[in-house]
């Protein structure tokens, strides 16, 4: 087959082999086209001159492969992306979680802690905050490290902010962080009903029982038997009556799980229907 | 002639209303798909498919993730996610780093349409006010596909077509009146 980058198929392959082998994590199940391209922009940013030299520092260096897992997994996300999720989240999900003397949340692929943040502040609004936990969970432990220090780009603040009206915010957005240098550091209460964690949703199993689960722009990377392997996996970390949001082009529809799920309003949001 | 995989077609600022033009002129059974990849706002994205739908007997949807994609349909990248096409000819949605400044980037969907359909690739790169595209061109030529720009002198933004015509050294320039016969004869079936 043809390549148009620098990373052919065979070499896709003979890395996600190394990776299992040598460092436990298992890519096989990732969609090839986004995986081939990730590696081919890895490739080019650290400027190596030959695919055996890319799979060597893979293979041997520990330091190199921490920093590629970073550049495979995509990191991209914001706050309050998709207003009319958090909306439904302020206006319909979480209310209807009060009735639990305590509210369990997953977050599975937080990435750099975006979601979390925006989430904990809902709850702070809807006064959930403090019989809440969020478990923020990533496979790439250089993402949670930043998403533990709650300091995103001061230049972004515009946009989460409009992003945050337009979710159903009514305060003063920049209320919730203070500006030091180039950063805003939000509020550690914010943070203090956070747990981060590792977790791989690939190869490791349900820690706990949650009334929410999310996983927004994750499931996207990975191919179907894989995709169906996680909706076991949230299944079973679900209570009955729980919610399951995934992303704006993810759906739930067409997985063995989904007859016990109902879609609720026109977001990608299910609940849990029967055990 | 050989027979084509995909029409994969690119543009940004002007290009819609070459597509709303070329569309309605283009035969319903083609034995290719059309993908479309234009840079616009976010959450736009029902608008333009409806947008499309009504100028033309082809049937017109956003690309969902995991479909297959099939003959005859236009299909419409997302926007804000990249759209690629795996080996089985489904589609693949990424929410990674914009390219160019832009997510859908039309170079991505270039480059990963010539990883698939090598030489039964067709790409065509629109009015616009960015170089989005022009190094998936030069991809989908290194692959053995076949390049278009629209004519520069016709386009409501030049540099695009004018980036691709200089760097990507494209097949072919076409005004907006030659596309719709161009794509149909791509097609054995008429």
């Amino acid at each position: 087959m043809s390549n148009s980058g620098p990373i052919s198929d065979e070499e896709v392959e003979i890395l996600i082999n190394d990776v299992l082998e040598q460092h436990g994590y298992d890519f096989t199940g990732y969609s090839r086209a986004s995986l081939k391209r990730r590696l081919a922009r890895l490739y080019a940013l650290d400027k190596h001159v030959s695919f055996a030299e890319f799979r060597y520092k893979t293979l041997n260096d520990d330091v190199y492969f921490k920093h590629f897992v970073e550049g495979v997994t995509v990191n991209v996300t914001e706050m309050f992306r998709d207003p009319s999720f958090y909306r439904l989240l302020r206006e319909k999900i979480l209310p209807s979680l009060n009735t639990y003397p305590f509210i369990r949340i997953w977050l599975a692929g937080c990435s750099t802690g975006e979601e979390a943040y925006s989430i904990a502040i809902i709850l702070k609004e809807l006064n959930l905050l403090h019989k809440s936990l969020i478990y923020a969970t990533d496979i790439n432990p250089t993402v949670l490290e930043k998403a533990a220090n709650g300091m995103f780009p001061l230049s972004q603040m515009k946009s989460y902010s409009e992003n945050y009206i337009a979710s159903g915010g009514k305060k003063d957005f920049s209320s919730y962080y203070s500006a030091s240098y180039s950063l805003a550091k939000f509020d550690t209460e914010l943070k203090s009903k956070m747990i981060f964690s590792t977790h791989n949703l690939v190869s490791d199993r349900s820690f706990n029982e949650f009334q929410l689960i999310l996983c927004r722009n994750v499931l996207i990377y990975f191919d179907r038997p894989l995709q169906f392997r996680v909706f076991q996996l949230f299944d079973q970390s679900l209570e009955n009556l729980g919610y399951l949001a995934l992303g704006t082009k993810e759906t739930l529809d067409f997985s063995p799980i989904s007859p016990a799920y109902k879609r609720v309003g026109t977001d990608k949001v299910w609940r849990k229907v029967s055990a | 002639m050989r027979k084509i995989g995909a029409f994969v077609i690119g543009g940004s600022a002007g290009s819609l209303d070459v597509l709303l033009k070329v569309l309605p002129e283009v035969n319903k059974n083609l034995d290719f798909a059309i993908i479309i990849v234009i840079h616009r706002k976010q959450g736009t994205d029902s608008l333009l498919t409806d947008l499309l739908a009504h100028r033309t007997t082809l049937k017109v949807k956003e690309a969902d993730e995991k479909e297959k994609i099939l003959n005859g349909y236009v299909y419409i990248a997302p926007s804000d996610y990249h759209l690629l096409i795996e080996k089985d000819f489904t589609f693949s949605l990424d929410y990674s780093e914009k390219i160019n400044y832009s997510r859908p980037s039309i170079d991505v969907t270039f480059q990963s349409a010539a990883d698939v359909y090598g030489e039964k690739l067709v790409c065509l790169l629109l009015s616009g006010s960015n170089a989005d595209g022009v190094n998936g061109l030069i991809a989908a030529k290194k692959n053995g596909g076949v390049t278009l720009a629209q004519n520069p002198a016709s386009a409501q933004v030049s540099y695009m077509p004018e980036q691709a015509i200089s760097r990507a050294n494209v097949t072919s320039v076409l005004d907006i009146e030659e596309m719709a016969d161009y794509i149909n004869s791509l097609s054995l079936n008429h």
